[in-house]
Order: structure tokens, then sequence, then C-alpha cells
């Protein structure tokens, strides 16, 4: 069992999560609650992870990271080294790739809170910040939970972008999903049973624990 | 006093009025669709009119041509809707103290006791939205609008789920306590009994157009007249 692997795929799941609750509440606080026409092209914008191959969406962020371009030599000055086969290199695919599932079920949440109560607290004079912390985030908190849940399993099982994207570095880039593929290739059928069990159960048990809390929250609120 | 000259759309409907309500109580009669509620809208700040300005005391709360357009929570300005929309998940105090931010926490417990009493709703302090009847929501709401010390109170039909007695009883300690914190108060109604047992000046609203604006004797005139009729056929 590659315990290298595992620790790292629950490192870039973990951080991708987090940096995605960070971009995707706003951006879809902005898309529900936001007037201007150019809103449908970022969130057709924001989707487009969604449906583009993630073999394709590797091979841009892989040419565009590098040393081809501008973008990627400016970071690869800044930084030191260049995010194309590193660590950091697949946070940034991850949270590309994992972006319309933060993003979709927060904007099926936001909306479904009634206007009256958005414009309720906009006439006590609550901001932008405050209607999205005070009332959008509360009132639609099993979306925020879905939110969480899929971003985390969808960075944990990625594989087309990590492969493009960073290569197969133990310990850099060699996640889980790089790891059965290894195995497979290999014929190592056992180790390759082993690796999709435990990539099975980690899915299973981030969903029961969290949709047991999601419930045991909901009943608290109702008291 | 509040000033406006406003011309919006929405859909197929058009509401073009300008007018001046100098008195601190004026009511908005009219049929269901003459435009009340978007007349309130558009005052509150919540949507902006095509064309138009909206004065209050002398200060441009809104002005397509000119420019500002002040957001709803800077305009003095409250609102009271036939639906209380009151945050759920939110005690009642802690709904009526949502406009207070800029009080300190005593200032604010102070503040939310003497809304709900004077909304007659002392006892639901502790309360949970969902627990309350539609009458008791309306008087948390009306609470929740007056704690931030507005200026101009917006009333869209909003004690529609309280008795005839009750709502008699609240708004006339309302009215008097508007009249001595120097609160103007405008309320739409499609209720002829609701708008001359106030004795206020009227506007009266058709199909997004002002008909009249006078005292609500000389202004619901007819109405009163199909009221008293009806009453009469009633009796008979």
């Amino acid at each position: 069992m590659d315990w290298q692997a595992f620790a790292l795929s629950l490192r870039l799941a973990t951080v991708t999560t987090a940096i995605l609750l960070a971009i995707a509440v706003p951006l879809a606080a902005l898309l529900v609650l936001g007037r201007s026409r150019w809103l449908a092209a970022l969130e057709a914008l924001a989707t487009l992870p969604m449906v583009l191959p993630p073999t394709v969406l590797g091979f841009f962020l892989l040419v565009l990271l590098g040393p081809r371009t501008a973008v990627g030599r400016g970071i690869a000055a800044l930084l030191g080294h260049p995010l194309a086969f590193s660590f950091d290199g697949l946070v940034v695919g991850s949270v590309i790739y994992s972006l319309p599932f933060a993003v979709q079920p927060l904007v099926a949440g936001f909306a479904s809170v009634d206007t009256a109560l958005v414009d309720a607290a906009r006439l006590l004079g609550a901001g932008p910040v405050r209607l999205v912390s005070s009332i959008l985030v509360p009132l639609a908190r099993r979306s925020l939970l879905a939110a969480i849940v899929l971003s985390f399993l969808h960075t944990i099982g990625e594989f087309g972008v990590v492969l493009m994207l960073g290569g197969d570095i133990p310990g850099s880039t060699r996640t889980l999903s790089i790891v059965l593929y290894n195995q497979v290739e290999n014929f190592d059928y056992a180790a390759a049973n082993r690796t999709a069990a435990i990539l099975l159960g980690m899915s299973v048990l981030a969903l029961a624990l969290i949709y047991s809390k999601a419930q045991k929250r909901g009943s608290a609120g109702h008291a | 006093m509040l000033e406006f000259s406003l011309d919006a759309r929405r859909g197929s409907f058009h509401l073009q009025v300008e007018c001046v309500f100098s008195s601190d109580w004026t009511v908005v009669f009219g049929p269901s669709g003459s435009g009340k509620s978007t007349l309130l809208r558009l005052l509150a700040g919540l949507d902006r009119p095509t064309r138009g300005r909206i004065a209050l005391d002398k200060r441009m709360l809104t002005d397509t041509a000119a420019g500002p357009h002040l957001p709803p929570g800077r305009r003095h300005t409250a609102l009271v809707a036939q639906q209380p929309a009151l945050f759920p998940h939110l005690s009642v105090a802690a709904n009526v103290a949502y406009g207070l931010r800029s009080l300190n926490r005593s200032a604010r417990t102070v503040r939310v006791e003497e809304m709900l009493a004077l909304a007659g709703a002392t006892d639901l302090a502790g309360r949970r939205p969902q627990d309350l009847s539609g009458g008791e929501a309306q008087r948390v709401a009306l609470a929740r609008a007056l704690a931030p010390a507005p200026r101009l109170l917006l009333l869209d039909e909003p004690f529609s789920a309280l008795d005839g007695q009750a709502s008699d009883a609240l708004l006339e300690r309302l009215r008097l306590w508007l009249q001595v914190n120097q609160v103007q108060a405008v309320m739409a109604t499609h209720d002829v009994t609701d708008a001359l047992a106030m004795s206020a000046e009227v506007l009266l609203l058709r199909e997004g157009r002002l008909t009249a604006l006078g005292p609500a004797g000389q202004v619901l005139a007819s109405e009163r007249e199909r009221l008293m009729v009806r009453l009469q056929g009633r009796n008979n």
C-alpha cells in the first residue's frame, strides 16, 4: 500500500476544497444576486470544466504553466520552479477541474433562498458580504455541504488532469488514482484491488460522515 | 416630505406617477394590480425606475438623470410587506436586531425591547419565526423594520393577517409613535375601510396612474358610497 500517495491525495483534496470554497461562495452569490448580462457568460465559463475532457484541460494547463508561455515563465520566476510537474500545479489544475462541482450546488442553494429574505436584509442595511454570510450561507448550508463533498471526492478521483499536468512523481504528484493505474498496468491486480478499495472506502466514509452531520444539524435547527 | 416622479415598466405594466406627499401619513389606495407594491418597491430602492427621481426631505435618493441611486439600506427607508419575510434561522429578537449593527450590545437590547413593545410582540422575543402565527410574524416584521430608526416607513398591506380590532389598535399606536418620532409613513391598501379609518391623505392609483390625491373623505367619496350601499343591502 502506497501511504505516501494516500497522504498526497488527501492533502491535494483538502487544499483544493478550501481554495474552491473561497472562490465558489462569492462566485455563486454573484451569479445569483448580480444583474449584469455578462453573468450568463461567466456561469458558462465556470461550468466548462464539467464538460471538457480532463486530458484536454490538463494539456492546456501544461502548456500554459510551462516554459513556453509568458504566464508560465512569470510564475516560474516568481516561485523559483515551474508549476507544471509540481504539487502546486496540481492544486491549480484541481481547482479549475472541480470548480463546477463547487459552484453548481451553491448556485442552486442560493437561488432557492426566498428573494423576500434577501430584500429584507438589504433594506436593513446588509451589504453583499453580510448578505452572503448571514443569510445565503446559513440558509443554504446543505448546498454548502454538498459543494464540499463533491469538490473533495471529485479531486480525490481525478486522473486525466493529474497525469497530464503532474506527471508521476512520488511524493509530489503521484496520487492514489495514478498508483491504481500503475498497478493495473503492471498486472498487480491484488495491489490494485486494495487501492481501489481504499478509494471506494474514502468516498463512502466521506459521504456517510457528512450526511449524518447534515441530518443532526438539520434536526437541531428545527428543535 | 417625500417627492417623486417615476416612470417604470414591468413587462406590460407601466407605472407613471408624479407626486408630493407632505402629510405624515399617506394612504395609497387602489385595486390589486394597480401598481401599489411596485410603487413602494421603487420608493424603497429595491427596484430602479426607467426614468425618474425620488427625494426624501430634500435628500435625493434616486435620480436616473443625475446619477445617484442609494442602495435600500442607506435611504433611511423601511418597508413592511404583506409577507413578513422573517429570517427563519434567527430568533425573533435576532431578527429585530439585524439592522442594528451600529449599536453596541446593551443599546441594541434596549432598542429591540422597545420595538417589540411597540409592535405588541414583547413575549415573542425568544421564539423562532416558524412557531409564529401570521399576525405575530407581521408584528415582528414591523418591529424589525422600525428598529434602525428610518425617516420613511412604507407599509404594504402589513397587517392583513391581524383581525380588524388588533389591526386598528396597532395602527393607532403606530401612528402616535411615528408622529412623536417624526417618521413619515406611506401605507398601501386595497381595503377602503383601512383607508377611511386613517382619515389621512389618500392617493388613488389605477392601472399605474395617479387618478386623485387629497383628503380621504373627498378622494374616497365614491368608494364610501359603494361601501354604504353594500352595508345597507346586507342589513335589509
